[in-house]
């Protein structure tokens, strides 16, 4: 073979088979196998077909944080190819070979944990193809494969080189090692390469990429859900009769629950109008229908009452109200945080095709295992007769895994409704979105801390009430313990600060709105109260924010060393300690979350009728060895616009039970003249990688709420524009 | 009812009930699914086309009597402005979820057209009407800039 082949040439070279040559994974056993068919006793991440080409199984899907590149980078370095060669594509739904390792083996991507349960388990894959393909060409050329080289998709000897396509029918005969050697990180070129594109851009740019909500079979069905209008109501008649007269209606069914009735038409538009067109007579007696004024004073009322729950308690409560009581000062403060709508762009949606003997689901799946078991389930098809293809998704924040797989149980139950002979497309309008639950909860905090004459923390007695997240699903004993959802307290009760006499007390909140996890889970409020709560603090007792918060992580652990590491890298690049421009304020929040630690410093400007402008955000992030840092500084100021987004103007509010936010006029997404420069310096890091989608989120809004309170307006009560801020 | 309509310079005729948006015949009827939807009432952005060069809200079009205009979808943008635009886009690594770039790409080329060298706060306001979740706004700003450079350069 000669050599004067460009590197997407090689892959066209040879053998015009298509067939899998070789699989690597690893077994079950956790040691690496390879097979020549792709057996499925095997977890398949790196597939080289006889003519070459690499293909990467990526297990996680990509909703925007990078995985399909992130993941096949990791191959292509080990591997030695480049990453334009390499081809991907999401892996099946099979949770004993994909399942998440930080996931206790289901498969499902969240929680920021895509990386860093992938960063080992990808490179043995990519290594252990590199050894074997050196091995086969060192048979061939009967020299000692330590004399080889191999790079860009050939195989280098001392006088030849050849593409590696040519020895992969001989590699997949070999042993796979159980151990292969690992490049060393002096040498990576393209982990922690910040020129690394992202793969996903040409799709995305020229309208090819396929989302969920592209998905359009032969005769499918759209079938849209008019739901209860306020949470927990039940249908008691339905009258479809002006819906027939909309063309393309085929037929409305009610949902066996009752929660909802499904409308079947031809066509998206026509299953909104038919939607329109059906009269439905609801029984409103179990459901929530509370509004606004009465849901948070309720909540805020559980913070003044002793707590149900103790989560953390270095005194008990008298003895911590007692220290606080007799104390030289006292700061009390009192947080409301609304409840959220995860809004991503591409609202729910996901399609289940009939099979011969089964059905395929097409949906950009975040949580396979979950979407799995319940087609199961609902539709009474063994878990072997179910296909998942993996789409695009649209963003998802959290919204598409969900402890019930609501939107999929809908789909399912739509197409078990209807006479299964058509593919089912269920669709969310984006109405549907804002009123369909699943929120981040509402939260009340109440915090009352007693300072020592040098203004040193004495006690700190913190309140929290809330509906749970995890109480009353399948994963409540992993994270439901003595009555406390971990998800309720996660960033109080783990804080990094050294804080003395802490006690933490935990009421839940009871309603019938449905609750899930939002991007960046508890920390998402607990996160803007301690971080509101350190600036008061430091205010109180006379010292700088980013000095106060140093003065709490003295301590040698690894976990404070980093946390103050980033404080100090933000404060050296946003220039803390010089004076601020004329004109502005600055404001500074720190917090680890997802195995990530976060400072950023917001810094605004106001204008002549004294509306609030966003002019920077610097964040500092250090989460371990960044694979691909472009990715991550995007994850980074994408997580800080949603952070800071939220908190300036967004809540879901209630009348009578009922969501009053209906589409994007009323509840004001983020655009993009809301923020001025994101500034994102990583860490130098060899540690390994931690999350980071999630972590830009927390410090955003208690950057912002600092920044403000420096002209003395301190916002304890989101989102900011109903209470006594205006944004310009 | 019959629409005749000129897309991506191909002429077509479509059977769609009365009132359908021009956003769901280019999406369900003609299969053009790069065209997004995102709110169904222009406030979002993700369905922008341009008409006749000018970006336009699919979801709120009327699909009627649009025979004599010249509709582009984001598959059918190939002019200098719309490359140089899909090119800046790569570039800056603009993309996270993606779902909102096709209408984010027409509306920047709208603007290119009409404003070769726009500044920072005419980005601003023509690019306001097109919410992305993903937050990725100051790639949007910086990829804007970017292209209206590369159509200079290919000017000169």
């Amino acid at each position: 073979m000669t050599t004067t082949l460009t590197r997407r040439d090689f892959l066209k070279s040879t053998s015009a088979a298509v067939a899998t040559a070789i699989v690597i994974g690893y077994s079950p056993r956790g040691t690496l196998a390879a097979t020549s068919d792709g057996d499925s006793s095997l977890t398949p991440f790196v597939k080289i077909r006889t003519d070459g080409q690499i293909v990467v199984i990526v297990k996680h899907f990509e909703m925007g944080q990078g995985t399909t590149t992130g993941l096949p980078t990791l191959v292509a370095e080990e591997l030695g190819i480049e990453l334009d060669d390499i081809e991907v594509e999401f892996a099946p739904s099979n949770a004993k070979l994909y399942g998440n390792q930080l996931f206790g083996g289901a498969q499902g991507t969240g929680a920021s944990t895509a990386m860093a349960n992938s960063f080992m388990q990808y490179r043995k894959a990519g290594a252990a193809a590199r050894e074997m393909l050196l091995s086969a060409a060192a048979k061939a050329w009967n020299v000692d494969s330590l004399t080889l080289d191999l790079s860009n998709g050939m195989i280098f000897g001392d006088s030849r080189k050849a593409p590696i396509s040519e020895f992969v029918s001989a590699a997949s005969t070999l042993e796979v090692p159980t151990d292969p050697r690992l490049k060393s990180p002096d040498t990576f070129r393209l982990i922690g390469n910040p020129n690394t594109s992202r793969r996903d851009n040409q799709p995305k740019i020229n309208g090819s990429a396929r989302f969920a909500m592209d998905v359009q079979l032969d005769n499918q069905l759209v079938a849209v859900v008019s739901r209860s209008p306020s949470f927990g109501g039940t249908v008691v008649s339905v009258d479809s009769t002006k819906a027939r007269s909309v063309p393309g209606f085929v037929d409305a069914v009610i949902l066996p629950a009752g929660n909802g009735v499904v409308v079947y038409a031809d066509d998206t538009w026509a299953a909104f109008q038919a939607r329109k067109a059906i009269e439905i007579e609801w029984d409103f007696s179990q459901a929530e229908s509370r509004s606004s004024s009465e849901l948070d004073s309720a909540l805020l009322a559980l913070v003044n009452t002793p707590p149900s729950f103790v989560a953390k308690q270095d005194h008990g409560l008298k003895e911590t109200s007692r220290l606080i009581d007799r104390a030289a000062q006292t700061v009390e403060a009192e947080f409301f945080l609304p409840w959220l709508c995860h809004s991503p762009m591409e609202p729910l949606t996901c399609t289940i095709e009939p099979t011969t003997d089964g059905v395929k689901l097409h949906d950009g799946c975040q949580f396979t295992s979950g979407a799995h078991q319940v087609l199961a389930a609902v539709l009474q098809v063994p878990m072997e007769k179910i296909e998942i293809n993996t789409l695009y998704a649209g963003g998802s924040f959290g919204r598409r895994a969900t402890m019930t797989a609501d939107y999929i149980v809908e789909a399912a139950l739509a197409f078990a409704l209807s006479d299964q002979s058509r593919p089912v497309k269920l669709v969310w309008s984006r109405e549907d979105d804002l009123s369909g639950g699943a929120y981040r909860p509402a939260f009340a905090h109440k915090v009352r801390v007693g300072l020592d004459t040098d203004g040193r923390i004495i006690a700190w007695d913190h309140r929290i009430a809330g509906k749970p997240i995890f109480k009353g699903t399948p994963f409540e004993q992993a994270f439901v313990h003595n009555g406390v959802d971990h998800s309720s307290v996660e960033g109080v009760v783990d804080t990094l600060y050294g804080i003395p006499g802490q006690f933490v007390g935990l009421t839940d909140f009871k309603s019938a709105i449905t609750v899930n996890w939002w991007r960046s889970v508890g920390h998402s409020h607990t996160a803007f109260v301690m971080e509101s709560m350190m600036d008061i603090l430091a205010k109180a007792s006379g010292q700088d924010p980013v000095a106060w918060r140093l003065d709490h992580l003295s301590g040698d652990s690894k976990d404070q060393q980093r946390l103050a590491g980033v404080l100090r890298l933000v404060a050296e690049k946003s220039g803390w300690n010089r004076p601020s421009v004329p004109g502005r304020t600055r404001g500074v929040a720190a917090h680890k979350s997802f195995g990530t630690y976060a400072a950023q410093v917001v810094e605004i400007s106001r204008d002549t009728m004294d509306s609030v402008k966003i002019e920077k955000v610097v964040c500092a992030v250090d989460c371990g060895m960044a694979v691909n840092p472009d990715i991550v500084k995007a994850q980074i100021e994408g997580g800080i616009g949603y952070g800071i987004g939220h908190v300036m103007r967004n809540e879901i509010t209630f009348e009578n039970g009922s969501v009053m936010q209906s589409n994007y006029p009323n509840y004001h997404p983020l655009r993009i003249s809301d923020i001025g420069a994101i500034e994102v310096h990583i860490m130098d890091s060899r540690e390994s990688p931690t999350g980071i989608g999630e972590p830009g989120v927390p410090p955003s809004g208690p950057a912002l709420a600092n920044a403000i309170a420096v002209d003395g307006l301190r916002v304890t009560r989101l989102p900011m524009v109903s209470n006594g801020v205006r944004f310009a | 009812m019959l629409l005749k309509l000129n897309v991506n310079g191909q002429k077509v005729e479509v059977e769609a009930i009365e009132g359908m948006p021009l956003l769901w015949v280019l999406r369900d009827k003609l299969k053009l699914t790069g065209t997004k939807y995102g709110c169904g009432v222009a406030s979002c952005g993700a369905c922008t086309v341009h008409v006749d060069g000018v970006p336009v809200r699919s979801c709120v079009m009327s699909s009627e009597n649009l025979a004599d205009a010249e509709i582009t979808t984001i598959e059918g943008l190939s002019s200098k402005v719309g490359l140089a635009v899909q090119q800046a886009w790569a570039e800056h690594n603009v993309v996270q979820c993606g779902y909102c770039q096709s209408g984010q790409i027409m509306s920047a080329a709208g603007l290119l057209a009409a404003n070769p060298k726009p500044n920072v706060s005419e980005i601003e306001t023509q690019m306001s009407g097109n919410v992305c979740r993903c937050a990725t706004y100051q790639r949007i700003r910086a990829a804007v800039m970017r292209a209206s450079e590369i159509l200079q350069e290919e000017n000169q």
